[in-house]
């Protein structure tokens, strides 16, 4: 039958030649094609020591943001958590205090915010539903640990270092 | 036998095995580093400087880590079967000629344990031996699968041994002798024998590396179809002893191949420099080529392990009977032919 894009291609199975039956001027190519990747450089990266350099949209830790005075942008409205197709979001909200206008900026904030590194797939849908700008995936590759504990992350390794210190 | 020429022996003896033991440790190293090289990557770098340290440390997690023998596996046999393929490994360099004859202090030795007039039958009843501790090992561990993988060596030993035993005799009828001292004089400087037994020394090559197991030709073992192979139980230093067994064995065989085919301890203008540094550095000096030309086979049967997959064993005794057989007995022929002409 025609073809009918033209792009078809039609393969010889041609019969061996004696030198391609006889093996050995295959196994010389391949030997040379191994030598030629012996002298190459190592494209290996030692991985603690040496760092790639991640592209623009590369999504590492989470990190919970400032706003400009210090103050902290979440505002417990839990979208994030909504938003999560991992479920590895929880939060506690709180009322802010008198006396606390210098730490939140507004009104109700995350007292307890927990996201389980184990179950996030670092898809950044987090990051996209937060009205606040308060969740970046803008961090480090996740550290590894020995104990599943030690994986939920909480506000102490989640939230910005505050500005002046 | 003198009693200086005794000693001399026993130390030789132990300075060989000191030497096998540590090209093995070595080797391993090696094959990594090689292997890394060829896909472009790094290797072993942890333990010291370049990694150099790398065979201690394998040892020691080899002689700490636990041992495990199966419920069912035959006890005695299942420790017999390394032990053996360790000890068949070992006993094949007592006849290699490692240097001329050298002279120390007024006596002159020969750099080689014992020259019996059977030296290449010995190594190969020797190394053909080697089998059995795979076999042994593969049936005793009670395992089908480290079963199969004996069985597969053993298709393997009945594959390669006939063409390379027919591989050397091409030479056997040029060099007249078996002892591979007189066989490595002869090829006195530059006259060696793979310029005048190309063909040979191909078919040897191919069955060394069917006799190392070393891939293409590493049947007995296989990931993806046995599991791992016939040492698929073994753990601790009994897996180390195999693992060593096949480096030995390289480092044997590539020994062989040199003194066979590669003129030994001879190089080019050994004569000029003999004379020019004396009797006792000279022959150091050939130990020394040896030693250049095993560490060169011994890098080009890795270069091979990562260039050729591994065969079927249907494949391989395809090679061998169809093949190596037929090449061989015309190696033979023509060898006798031209031998006959040119008398």
């Amino acid at each position: 039958m025609e073809s009918l894009s033209n792009k078809r291609k039609v393969l010889e199975v041609k019969p061996l030649n004696f030198l391609e039956r006889a093996y050995l001027p295959a196994i010389v190519g391949g030997l040379s094609t191994t030598m030629k990747h012996f002298f190459k450089k190592p494209v290996t990266i030692s991985y603690p020591e040496e760092k790639r350099e991640f592209s623009e949209n590369f999504r590492g830790m989470h990190s919970l943001k400032r706003d400009e005075n210090g103050k902290e942008r979440c505002t417990a409205c839990g979208l994030c958590a909504l938003s999560c197709p991992a479920e590895a979001i929880t939060m506690t909200a709180a009322e802010r205090q008198k006396g606390e206008e210098h730490l939140y900026r507004e009104e109700k904030y995350a007292a307890v915010y927990e996201i389980n590194m184990l179950r996030c797939i670092f898809c950044g849908l987090c990051e996209e539903a937060c009205p606040k700008e308060a969740i970046y995936l803008d961090g480090d590759i996740v550290p590894s640990d020995y104990l599943r504990k030690d994986f939920i992350y909480g506000k102490d390794k989640l939230v910005e270092a505050p500005l002046n210190q | 036998m003198e009693t200086t020429d005794l000693i001399f022996r026993i130390v030789l003896i132990v300075v060989i095995f000191a030497i096998s033991l540590v090209v093995a440790m070595y080797s391993t190293y090696a094959e990594r580093k090689v292997a890394a090289f060829f896909q472009d990557r790094i290797g072993p770098n942890r333990a010291g400087p370049w990694g150099i340290l790398q065979p201690l440390a394998d040892g020691g997690k080899m002689f700490l880590k636990e041992e495990i023998i199966p419920t069912n596996a035959t006890g005695f046999l299942f420790i017999v079967g390394p032990s053996l393929a360790i000890l068949t490994a070992c006993i094949g360099s007592a006849v290699i000629p490692w240097g001329s004859a050298i002279s120390i202090g007024g006596h002159t030795f020969d750099l080689q344990v014992t020259d019996i007039n059977v030296g290449v039958l010995y190594i190969f009843g020797v190394v053909s031996l080697g089998v059995y501790g795979i076999m042994i090992g593969g049936w005793a561990s009670n395992n089908k699968y480290s079963l199969l993988g004996a069985i597969r060596a053993a298709s393997q030993n009945i594959s390669y041994e006939i063409s390379m035993g027919l591989s050397i005799i091409a030479l056997l009828m040029l060099t007249g002798t078996l002892s591979l001292k007189e066989i490595a004089e002869q090829q006195h400087g530059f006259a060696w024998n793979v310029w005048r037994q190309p063909l040979g020394f191909l078919l040897f090559l191919v069955c060394a590396f069917a006799e190392t197991n070393r891939s293409p030709f590493d049947l007995p073992e296989c990931e993806t179809e046995l599991v791992g192979g016939y040492h698929t139980e073994y753990s601790s230093m009994k897996l180390g002893f195999y693992l060593f067994a096949e480096y030995i064995n390289m480092f044997i065989s590539s020994a062989v191949m040199a003194t066979l085919y590669w003129g030994g301890y001879n190089y080019p203008g050994m004569d000029w420099v003999a004379a020019h540094v004396g009797p006792t550095i000279g022959p150091l000096i050939g130990v020394v080529v040896l030693f250049g030309k095993i560490f060169f086979s011994i890098f080009f049967f890795m270069w091979v392990r990562w260039t050729i997959p591994r065969f079927r064993y249907d494949q391989l005794m395809d090679l061998g009977w169809k093949i190596l057989i037929p090449l061989a007995i015309a190696n033979i022929v023509l060898t006798g032919v031209i031998s006959t002409l040119l008398k």
